[in-house]
């Protein structure tokens, strides 16, 4: 129950960056009553396997350009996931608006250097934001029939270096490491792992952890 | 403006009184109680009147008290050296789920050195059922660990009850072996120990205005314990190392001056706590108590209020000035919900939007109220951003399509669903 976290950009001993307090304090493009029906194109809802925040996003999008007009959210999360997804909403829809093939190459890491930097343990409450987009664009193409254009998370790239996918360590857990230091062991990368791999690849490790032995 | 701090259950403040006790043995009395000469005598002299006054407190004897740098340590040092010294005759432990992580991880540390654990789950109120620890003992159980309050929701359990449940299974020292840990209980609960029957207790001087890094262990005599430090022969060698003579002395005046003024104390706080539960449970709505209402600390609030995160929450009101913390997986370093609220059999959303107020000595009405102004407030404006709807009576998780990659079965936060 403690908050004791240390900014990994700025060293800040305070929790969150001025901009993270400021999106937190007023967040950008909040969803305030309840949609009516085929008010958005499309929609989506995800849930962080992590912490266990949940996010909603809807979005409007210009059938001719692709272009995001409106994003829309609301979250059972914390602090910054709810700056997160501000941002990231501001990141898609400022100045006329992402295309869809645009938006969806928006990385977490740069909803983090557009905030000014989370604390290392938060860094999935910026993942959460990103999930949630790329669900609602699969509801998207799924309700326009393009089908093809549907990616749904399979083995995915989370050290681009080591090349390691979170398949790998999928396999890795379910033949019994359960901890980050066993995943290492098996997939043999004791050192080269960058902080943000091996933040994400700990998150794996619980989630199929849980998955398969919860 | 002035900070409300509603913490307490974390930490207290130093009282000025226990400050001043403890000032000279930082500068002028820095012998080490070792030495034979005056300045060593004078140190020894100090700590044996603070053995002193803890055993009075506890109406126990002064070789009964091992003094520890707080209550991590006097848990570690209950469970691991009980474990070790009576391994011969079991290796069957029972404790309960919502016991602080200090007994927890210390169970598990022991799990892996051959012990055998068996946690018992608490009624939805909070409260252990004495007849399943019973149910739970077998003729190979060397020692059961019953927290006397729980620290996150406060909750008092019948310890006095249990150790007569147990001394129907081998006398008083004799295995099993009782140990309570007493933390949040020491400032506000009879500590008595030949009243409460137990062989060991953990007790510290962080919730009880007096310094950090201090505390004591109850080892009732016969009851053997292995040492989990190493070194000289302090503490008649259950806990060498050069004891911290300022910490001992600030110690036993701090517990000294909680029991003198507990009665008073709690029954002043016990009243606020009470309208300030009323005041949350009527006026924020969907907001539930957990645990139980009467049986719980004098000092403490516990509160799911639903569909809001905690931390989010504190955030808000940190910025309002008000101090107090969260079960939600979002602050906790492993990023688990609180286990305490889980325990009770709620899903883990109720854990997410848990909030604890935990008084004190200086919390006023003007500060319960100055909460109630503000609180409603945070709470709408965080009510208006989340899209869930959580049940009030749920057991299980509200959204579990939410967790599942498209096309996979849902499971998340260690509960599988089929959608």
């Amino acid at each position: 129950m403690s908050i004791d976290v240390i900014n990994q950009h700025t060293g800040e001993k305070w929790y969150y960056s001025d901009i993270v307090k400021d999106h937190f304090f007023k967040p950008r493009n909040l969803l305030l009553d309840a949609p009516k029906d085929g008010e958005y194109d499309a929609t989506g809802m995800v849930g962080s396997p992590a912490c266990g925040d949940m996010m909603n996003m809807w979005v409007k999008i210009d059938p001719a350009t692709e272009r995001i007009i409106d994003l829309k959210w609301k979250t059972f999360g914390c602090g910054s996931a709810i700056a997160a997804t501000s941002m990231y909403s501001v990141m898609l829809t400022e100045n006329g608006g992402l295309t869809l093939a645009e938006a969806l190459k928006v990385k977490p890491q740069q909803i983090m250097e557009r905030l000014g930097g989370l604390p290392n343990r938060k860094i999935h409450c910026s993942v959460l934001a990103d999930k949630a987009f790329h669900k609602t664009a699969n509801n998207y193409f799924r309700k326009t029939g393009q089908y093809e254009r549907i990616v749904i998370e399979g083995a995915r790239v989370v050290d681009d270096r080591l090349n390691i996918t979170d398949k790998d360590i999928e396999e890795a857990v379910l033949e019994g490491a359960q901890t980050l230091e066993e995943v290492q062991n098996k997939l043999k990368v004791g050192v080269g792992l960058s902080q943000d791999s091996l933040t994400e690849i700990e998150q794996l490790v619980r989630f199929y952890s849980e998955k398969y032995y919860g | 403006m002035k900070r409300i701090y509603l913490d307490h259950a974390a930490g207290t403040p130093l009282d000025p009184r226990v400050k001043e006790i403890m000032e000279p043995y930082l500068i002028e009395e820095f012998g080490n109680p070792g030495g034979l000469y005056r300045e060593g005598r004078r140190a020894k002299d100090a700590i044996e009147n603070a053995r002193e006054t803890v055993a009075g407190v506890l109406n126990c004897s002064t070789n009964e008290i091992v003094f520890t740098s707080g209550g991590t340590e006097g848990d570690v040092m209950a469970l691991v050296g009980t474990a070790r010294a009576y391994a011969e005759k079991g290796k069957h432990i029972i404790s309960t789920t919502i016991e602080h992580h200090a007994v927890l991880s210390t169970l598990m540390a022991l799990q892996k050195e051959g012990f055998e654990i068996t946690l018992v789950e608490v009624e939805p109120n909070g409260i252990v059922d004495p007849k399943k620890i019973e149910a739970a003992m077998r003729p190979d159980t060397i020692l059961v660990s019953v927290m006397y309050a729980n620290n996150e929701i406060g909750t008092i359990q019948p310890i006095a009850e249990i150790a007569k449940m147990i001394r129907k299974y081998g006398s008083l020292t004799s295995v099993p072996i009782f140990h309570t840990d007493a933390c949040q209980a020491a400032g506000y609960l009879d500590l008595d120990v030949s009243r409460l029957n137990v062989d060991l207790m953990t007790i510290n001087g962080t919730k009880i205005y007096g310094p950090k890094g201090s505390g004591a262990l109850f080892v009732r005599k016969g009851v053997r314990i292995k040492p989990i430090f190493f070194g000289g022969a302090q503490e008649a060698r259950r806990r060498p190392g050069t004891e911290n003579v300022p910490a001992i002395v600030g110690f036993a005046e701090a517990l000294k001056i909680v029991s003198e003024e507990r009665e008073k104390e709690s029954a002043r706080l016990r009243e606020l706590r009470d309208y300030f539960i009323e005041r949350l449970t009527k006026e924020i709505p969907r907001t539930i108590l957990n645990g139980d209402a009467r049986e719980r600390l004098p000092n403490n609030v516990n509160v799911s209020i639903l569909d809001i995160e905690g931390e989010a929450t504190i955030l808000y009101l940190d910025s309002h000035e008000i101090a107090c913390s969260t079960g939600s997986a979002c602050t906790s370093e492993s990023l688990d919900p609180s286990h305490v609220i889980l325990a009770l059999g709620k899903p883990y959303e109720h854990a997410h939007a848990s909030i604890r107020f935990s008084l004190g000595r200086e919390t006023s009405k003007l500060d319960v109220d100055y909460v109630m102004e503000k609180l409603p407030e945070v709470v709408k404006i965080l009510r208006k951003i989340s899209p869930i709807t959580v049940d009030e009576n749920a057991t299980g998780m509200s959204h579990p399509e939410a967790f599942a990659g498209e096309g996979m079965r849902a499971k998340a936060k260690s509960k599988s669903y089929k959608i």
